[in-house]
């Protein structure tokens, strides 16, 4: 069994942080976003709703690029329910570059129609609400969805995320070999979301967007937690 | 469905019964479906469990057990499972257990039986199963075995120990003794590259060489065993271990064209799967009297249900139980021939049935012969092989196999008879059939020489396939007894639907299946003037010509393996609850997926008889379908 995953968020009060945000939320979605309160971080992970989340985004900086396109689905460790999922392609602010076209099929007609982030934040909320986020790579979500929110409402949403990334980090901290490991030909052990798929025998999916990478990510969550934790584990001890 | 979804679409629309399904059903599914991970080992079902789930393996695979914990099927990628429960009444009736990591995709009930009222193929699926499936079923069970799937080289774990066949005993045996094998193989080099001549074992040292007190320079080729059995590198594990059951060899070189791979010893098979049934068999010839034989003849049943157990197919298990009975009698006719001595005239002892068919189980009674040389004057030697007749009968019988009702036996004056009287018999059988005395006869034409000179044997063989093949009548005749056991017309859950209407709460899966199967078999079988006597080679034979039509000799194939494997776990499960096994079963014995198979297979059985009556003008009621 392995132990928690740290970070300088991992150690807050997460409910009484949300508790304290209600009180101060502009936005109606913020509020009540924050009023369906945050489980005790002594929850076990199997009573725990969640959200796996996936963006495809202009670039890797939040304050230079934009969001295109958002995937969701819902689910617990015992079921990801496709038929609740979510996708939705949203119009970035800044130019679209080529390179990224390709990379996520999505084409300049499509996001010329899109709505802008604003006009889908009621059913963005919805799903939020109630539900600990999980991403692959915490780094792109939280922050592209902040840097938005800051920019339309005024505010940002405060939350802990669970990191399929970051547990495959912890789980494999010696995975870049030293010099001499390499020239014996040891290779690196790959944290991406394909490779960390693939050793727990997770199948390869062919399409690349944001709602697939989301189930990707709830399913290698499922067999993460099966594998190297159990589903009594404290909530608290796997976000960050 | 979101277009982003099409990966999960595309994978389910590969897969029976999904792969013809119209666009919207296949949305339909993949927006209802649930993902579950599973770890290998994980119980994903317990038995009477709720579920009103139908399950899809994306990935990995899953066992599925009888309730009584035996293993009942694997499945794999592509899959489902959980259907037979959803019919009914939503509880589990097959505990389900990951044997790899498993991704899960489980579709609701409201859409399963959405699919089932709208969609006729998936509900043929689901319930019914065609013959493909049929097949697909067979060959997976085959690939689970690894006497099945792993090749015979695998055994070969050392290198060739060879000697040209102008070596002299003493040489031989230090040669041996130098290698530590138990086998020297012999060249003739005479030619441009040497080639396998003969082969001389620990055996064949002790009781040819030293039993004799042969002088120690005497020609290895004046004690080698020639017209060696040998097997291909391509063979599977369990081709060689049927190979040495049927002929009893203990070693057997494997070949590439005309080298020598390497040699493979009964020992290294037992060694591959302990307790085999070649293992009593070895023992078999250990026994010094009948009561030993008798001792020994417990762990018969325990072999049968190892090799159940351990998935082996019907021709497989039906070779070993005909070899393990081969050796039994062979022994007695050793033991036998110890006790009254050397025969007058030579003779050969015939088994007859399901033993000379390789395919016998663990309920049987004894069908034998004695073909005696045509030298024999029955004043003088018939005293003596009635008493080795009687001898080796009453031997059978105290083994377990009981004594023939029909008094098939070579104990029997009639069935004890020099060989022009076999073959008069054999003659007058073809050329002047009568039903119902080809009605009795039928047996002799499923012969096999099993000791002594078996020569006797293959003459008589040789007489069928020439003569039957010729007599249009006798194929009529026989093909109209064929048609006088029919598979059972419809299959429920609690009872057996009869050509009368009416319900029967049991049936025989003997009378009413395999034998049906291997009756028609043996028509087409005789009529292509094939020499093959097991039913499974016979089809083989059959499919060369142009007898039957298209894969029709495939099917029948698919389906005489399910249902002998039916019967077979069938007794099993008894022998394994401690009663006694029989032919007799109730549908409601059977799992869903038994039952949904078997009706896919008595149906093939029934156009097959259809089929038979055609071909050779058999006439009779016909039965319609």
């Amino acid at each position: 069994m392995s132990d928690a995953i740290k970070s300088a968020n991992s150690k807050q009060n997460w409910p009484q942080n949300y508790a304290n945000a209600a009180s101060q939320a502009k936005d109606d979605r913020i509020r009540s976003f924050y009023q369906a309160g945050c489980p005790n971080p002594d929850t076990p992970i199997r009573d725990v709703p969640l959200l796996a989340l996936d963006f495809e985004t202009t670039g890797l900086e939040a304050d230079y690029h934009s969001i295109v396109s958002i995937g969701l689905v819902p689910f617990t460790l015992s079921a990801i329910h496709l038929g609740q999922c979510w996708h939705q392609i949203v119009r970035p602010q800044l130019p679209l570059h080529q390179a990224s076209v390709t990379i996520h099929g999505i084409t300049h007609s499509e996001i010329e129609h899109a709505p802008d982030l604003e006009d889908v934040l009621d059913p963005l909320f919805q799903h939020l609400t109630g539900r600990i986020p999980v991403v692959h790579y915490r780094n792109i979500e939280r922050p592209f969805l902040n840097v938005a929110l800051q920019h339309r409402l005024g505010e940002q949403l405060r939350f802990p995320v669970i990191d399929t990334m970051a547990i495959e980090a912890h789980l494999h901290p010696n995975r870049n070999p030293s010099a001499w490991q390499r020239l014996r030909g040891q290779k690196p052990i790959s944290i991406r979301l394909p490779d960390s798929r693939t050793r727990y025998g997770l199948p390869h999916y062919a399409g690349h967007n944001a709602l697939i990478d989301a189930i990707a990510t709830a399913e290698l969550l499922q067999a993460q937690i099966l594998h190297n934790f159990s589903p009594d584990t404290p909530i608290g001890d796997l976000w960050v | 469905m979101q277009a982003e979804l099409l990966d999960i679409r595309n994978h389910i629309a590969q897969h029976a019964p999904f792969d013809e399904m119209p666009e919207e059903l296949l949305e339909r599914i993949v927006s209802g479906i649930e993902v579950s991970y599973y770890r290998a080992g994980t119980q994903i079902l317990e038995l009477h469990q709720q579920n009103t789930q139908l399950h899809y393996i994306r990935s990995g695979a899953i066992e599925i057990f009888r309730r009584s914990g035996e293993l009942y099927n694997r499945l794999g990628e592509g899959d489902i499972y959980g259907q037979f429960g959803l019919l009914r009444n939503q509880k589990v009736r097959f505990p389900v257990k990951a044997i790899e990591d498993c991704l899960i995709y489980k579709i609701p009930l409201e859409t399963f039986q959405h699919l089932w009222e709208n969609d006729e193929n998936f509900a043929d699926f689901v319930e019914i199963e065609d013959h493909s499936r049929l097949r697909s079923v067979i060959s997976r069970q085959q690939k689970s075995n690894e006497l099945m799937s792993s090749k015979v080289t695998r055994l070969i774990s050392r290198k060739t120990v060879s000697a040209p066949t102008t070596v002299r005993l003493q040489e031989a045996a230090r040669i041996m003794t130098d290698h530590g094998v138990s086998a020297l193989l012999l060249m003739d080099e005479t030619g441009e590259s040497p080639r396998l001549k003969g082969i001389i074992t620990d055996r064949d040292l002790r009781t040819r060489a030293v039993t004799n007190a042969l002088p120690s320079e005497t020609p290895i080729s004046e004690i080698m065993s020639e017209g060696l059995i040998t097997i291909s590198a391509r063979s599977y594990i369990f081709e060689a271990m049927l190979t040495m059951l049927h002929n009893n060899v203990h070693h057997l070189p494997v070949m590439e064209g005309h080298e020598v791979r390497g040699v493979i010893a009964l020992s290294d098979i037992v060694k591959y799967e302990s307790q085999s049934s070649l293992y009593l068999v070895s023992n078999i010839y250990h026994q010094k009297n009948v009561l030993g034989l008798k001792k020994i003849s417990r762990d018969v049943r325990d072999s049968f249900v190892r090799m159940v157990n351990e998935d082996a197919n019907s021709h497989m298990i039906g070779s070993a139980m005909a070899g393990i009975g081969r050796s039994f009698s062979q022994r007695l006719l050793e033991l036998g021939e110890e006790k009254l001595g050397p025969p007058p005239v030579p003779y050969c002892y015939m088994a007859l049935g399901s033993m000379a068919r390789d395919e016998q189980l663990v309920v049987t009674d004894q069908d034998n012969a004695l073909v005696l040389d045509d030298s024999f004057i029955p004043e003088e030697h018939d005293g003596y092989f009635l008493a080795l007749a009687k001898f080796v009968s009453d031997g059978l019988a105290e083994c377990g196999y009981t004594y023939c009702t029909g008094d098939i036996m070579a104990t029997n004056p009639k069935w004890r008879q020099p060989l022009k009287v076999w073959k008069n018999y054999f003659t007058d059988w073809i050329d002047n059939p009568k039903a119902e005395a080809l009605l009795n006869s039928n047996i002799f034409f499923d012969l096999d020489g099993i000791h002594g000179e078996t020569r006797f044997a293959e003459q008589l063989k040789d007489l069928i396939a020439t003569k039957a093949s010729a007599s249009q009548r006798f194929l009529t005749f026989l093909a109209r007894n064929a048609l006088n056991r029919t598979p059972p017309l419809g299959f429920f859950r609690t009872f057996v639907l009869e050509e009368d209407g009416k319900h029967q709460k049991t049936f025989n899966l003997k009378r009413r299946g395999t034998a049906p199967v291997s009756d028609l078999i043996r028509v087409h079988a005789l009529a292509c003037g094939s020499r093959s006597q097991n039913s499974f080679e016979r089809l083989q034979d059959i499919a060369k010509t142009k007898l039957m039509l298209g894969d029709d000799a495939g099917n029948l194939r698919d389906a005489l393996e399910f249902i002998s494997i039916v019967r077979i776990r069938h007794q099993a499960i008894a022998i394994e609850e401690g009663r006694e096994p029989d032919n007799n079963v109730r549908p409601e014995d059977l799992s869903p997926f038994e039952r949904s198979h078997l009706k896919d297979a008595f149906q093939i059985v029934s156009n097959a008889q259809k089929f038979l009556r055609f071909r050779y003008n058999a006439g009779g009621a016909t039965r319609n379908v």
